[in-house]
């Protein structure tokens, strides 16, 4: 067990584990963002650079600061380890410059993206960004790419985490799609036009933490934030079966794996589940889902029972008496 | 002439045939290390030696090797970084393409001493000839008992392969060049864990630079104490330089480290000079990635000392004032050349090889390339030149690997130094995009 102090508070987490994860043991707003690592996937992290901290003191045995600030997500904790994240100035000045970075290149058509709501990089450019930008170049585009009936690649929108290039390894059999090219010309591809086509490759749009993969049977249907998550299961004999739907009234939109508050997904789901039962009489409702992650969605609270609310707030003050009072 | 300790056989017609080689004396350590020295001797004697890292970085070699891990049972390699890219740099091109077998023995003494049985050369792909070179003369040395099974009869077993990349400028990176040679794309790794324990195949390995590998036999062969008496402090021993620019002589050097900068330039034994009788205007000492320094701070260093060409000596004064010695590409800028226009070319080239693995250089290089282009191209606006500072800054420490300091390196020192040539560019675009217009005006303070 190792004794690590994270932005003033101590917690004893075990050893190997990273200085993230020990951050998310203490929970709220102490926890660096994450745009490239995935707790479910392998490997992941260390590309985006926002989750950079300072070690102020690198161990008991080595009290000696960490010279560069370093990637929470990949570096692991040693005993009496001492980390600054929102109490350091330098981190927070670092954590600003990136997210101007992955702006700058970003076409910023939230508007119009089915990201909307729950994107990662939109809740991180309203706690790091600024309302103003310094790019007036010329923003980055590519050309569009077809990868099949089931999901959208908007590789204008793309932050380049790799973490669908590791899905795709790690759940799927083969993979087909990848990185191609290098620096600010890199791209999600297949190279040669070829269909993302298994049983688990819809998972790369729950992956995403940005608009680049979109669900196509999805796609314009509504805003996120208009729609009712409900926990949902069926007997599928494929994968656990266990989703979100996401409903407005009874009509089932979209289908997702359950995602935890820091967007990472409990279960994979198969794509069966994900693009083809969308009907309510597929499922078996558990119940409305709450939404922890920062995110529009959360302030719906439609898992709160409904009281009763006056429709027309003006009622004549006999009639009022009768509700009950919030 | 100082002491050559790399390049004293070079010009020996048919040296890289291993007859003439072994006729020189080739081959010499690899005898002595492998029939009289055990590996740790072998290591013992290059830190002794204080040889350091020749391919940028500076750090010991001998330090190096002893950072190896060395589990039971799991094969340990040695790679020779061949992927020379650096603009600027074209010191060990010139010596593998001249003579291949120094770094073929230096790579067997090398591998002995690590314990490694197979080793690699990753060769930067464009220079394919001297791929054939290379494999030619390891052709030779497999024939002769030099490499294979019992090599001299010592019971030491070694496979040399030589291995070429794409031509990517991040592969010579170390961890990029493991994945490279993996058979990957070229994406730096995270570290820890370093290749001293986690290397090519998940197997501990070190990654040296040719000139480093290569003067391995020599220490070997005259003590590690010897060649800590050559050189000056704890720059020991001798470097290739890459001269180049607007000097009377261009070419690689070997100097022995401690020569001071002012003669290195102007001496006829080595640069000779400016081309032209020109002023001097700046130095970049070390290949593009390290900060350019102008002429009064090139010769002199901020105290007032002479400049030295060692490691400590040109980074005196840090980044203030100082710069490095890098891989020793010694780029020379007479009166006429135009920083920003250079300064725009070296950016455009880090745009270029950036692998696009971490946010801050993917997008902070080619932001940079564009403001550069914008302000040589006479469009730039004042507010550029503190833009780009801060996206330097933005850039600086905060990716994976080294490239993200190297492309901001050279923009943060190139505004440092020659701010006044920015603001000339910005406020007179039309004289700045002149053809062979040139801000002249910094060049009088500095000759004042």
């Amino acid at each position: 067990m190792a004794k690590i102090t994270f932005d003033g508070i101590e917690v004893e987490v075990e050893d190997g584990t990273t200085i993230l994860q020990a951050a998310r043991k203490i929970g709220g707003n102490v926890v660096p963002p994450a745009m490239c690592y995935y707790g479910p996937l392998k490997g992941s992290g260390g590309k985006c650079r926002v989750c950079l901290v300072k070690v102020t003191q690198g161990s008991t045995r080595d009290p000696r600061p960490m010279p560069k600030l370093v990637a929470s997500c990949i570096t692991q904790v040693q005993d009496g380890m001492v980390v600054e994240n929102t109490t350091n100035e330098d981190v927070l000045n670092a954590r600003k410059g990136i997210v101007e970075m992955l702006l700058i290149n970003h076409p910023l058509d939230c508007p119009i993206c089915d990201q909307a709501g729950e994107c990662s990089l939109q809740d991180l450019s309203y706690e790091h960004g600024v309302s103003a930008t310094r790019y007036e170049e010329e923003r980055r585009i590519f050309n569009k790419v077809d990868l099949g009936p089931y999901i959208q690649l908007h590789m204008t929108r793309c932050i380049l985490c790799y973490r669908c290039v590791y899905t795709a390894d790690q759940i799927t059999e083969k993979r087909v799609h990848g990185v191609l090219g290098r620096g600010d010309a890199a791209e999600i591809g297949t190279y040669i036009e070829n269909v993302i086509d298994n049983d688990f490759s819809g998972n790369v749009i729950d992956v995403c933490p940005v608009g680049a993969l979109t669900d196509k049977t999805w796609r314009f249907k509504n805003r996120v934030w208009f729609t009712k998550p409900l926990d949902a299961h069926r007997d599928c004999p494929t994968c656990s079966g266990k989703v979100t739907l996401w409903n407005r009234g009874e009509t089932v939109l979209r289908v997702t794996a359950r995602k935890d508050q820091y967007n990472e997904v409990e279960e994979f789901i198969c794509n069966t589940c994900r693009f083809d039962k969308k009907e309510m009489s597929d499922w078996t409702i558990e119940g409305p889902r709450h939404i922890d992650r920062q995110s529009v969605i959360s302030a719906n609270h439609y898992e709160l029972p409904v009281i009763n609310v006056p429709i027309v707030p003006n009622l004549p003050v006999s009639t009022k008496k009768n509700l009950p009072q919030e | 002439m100082g002491l050559k300790i790399l390049t004293e056989h070079i010009n020996v017609p048919g040296i890289e045939k291993l007859e003439v080689y072994r006729k020189h004396g080739g081959y010499r350590s690899v005898e002595k290390a492998l029939k009289t020295m055990t590996p740790e001797e072998v290591v013992e004697e290059v830190k002794t030696a204080g040889l350091r890292g020749r391919g940028g970085a500076g750090f010991p070699a001998g330090m190096k090797w002893s950072f190896l891990a060395k589990p039971e049972g799991v094969p340990r390699y040695l790679v020779c970084n061949a992927d020379e890219s650096e603009p600027g740099t074209f010191k060990d091109r010139y010596f593998m393409e001249k003579t291949p077998h120094s770094l073929i023995e230096g790579m067997i003494t090398s591998s002995y001493a690590l314990g490694a049985n197979t080793s690699f050369i990753y060769i930067r792909g464009e220079l394919m000839f001297i791929l054939r070179i290379l494999e030619k003369a390891i052709a030779e040395a497999y024939a002769a008992g030099l490499l294979g099974k019992n090599i001299l009869g010592s019971g030491y077993d070694l496979d040399l392969h030589v291995a070429p990349g794409g031509g990517a400028y991040i592969c010579g990176e170390e961890t990029a060049l493991l994945e490279s040679l993996e058979g990957k794309r070229g994406n730096p790794r995270n570290k820890p864990p370093f290749p001293a324990v986690k290397g090519l195949f998940a197997s501990p390995t070190v990654v040296n630079n040719v000139e480093t590998i290569s003067s391995v036999p020599w220490i070997v062969n005259n003590t590690g104490a010897e060649y800590a008496n050559v050189g000056i402090g704890r720059s020991t021993g001798t470097k290739l330089i890459s001269a180049s620019g607007n000097i009377n002589n261009p070419g690689v050097y070997e100097i022995e480290l401690g020569v001071p900068v002012e003669e290195f330039i102007y001496s006829d034994e080595y640069c000779g000079g400016i081309w032209k009788g020109k002023e001097l205007k700046a130095v970049v000492p070390g290949g593009s990635s390290v900060p350019i320094l102008p002429k009064d701070l090139i010769l002199k260093t901020a105290a007032g000392e002479q400049r030295l060409m060692s490691y400590e000596s040109l980074s005196d004064g840090g980044f203030v004032s100082g710069s490095m010695l890098g891989s020793g590409a010694f780029i020379v800028f007479d009166e006429d050349q135009c920083i920003v226009r250079n300064t725009w070319n070296y950016s455009r080239f880090y745009h270029h090889e950036s692998c696009g693995q971490c946010s801050p250089c993917r997008e902070g290089t080619g932001w940079m390339e564009k403001v550069l282009h914008r302000i040589e191209y006479g469009h730039g606006h004042p507010q550029d030149i503190d833009l780009l500072v801060s996206v330097a800054k933005q850039i600086e420490g905060n990716t994976i690997c080294p490239l993200g300091d190297a492309a901001a390196w050279p923009v943060a020192a190139a505004i440092r130094h020659f701010r006044e040539e920015f603001e000339w560019h910005i406020k007179h675009p039309k004289e700045a995009t002149a053809p062979g217009a040139v801000y002249r005006g910094q060049l009088a303070t500095v000759t004042a």
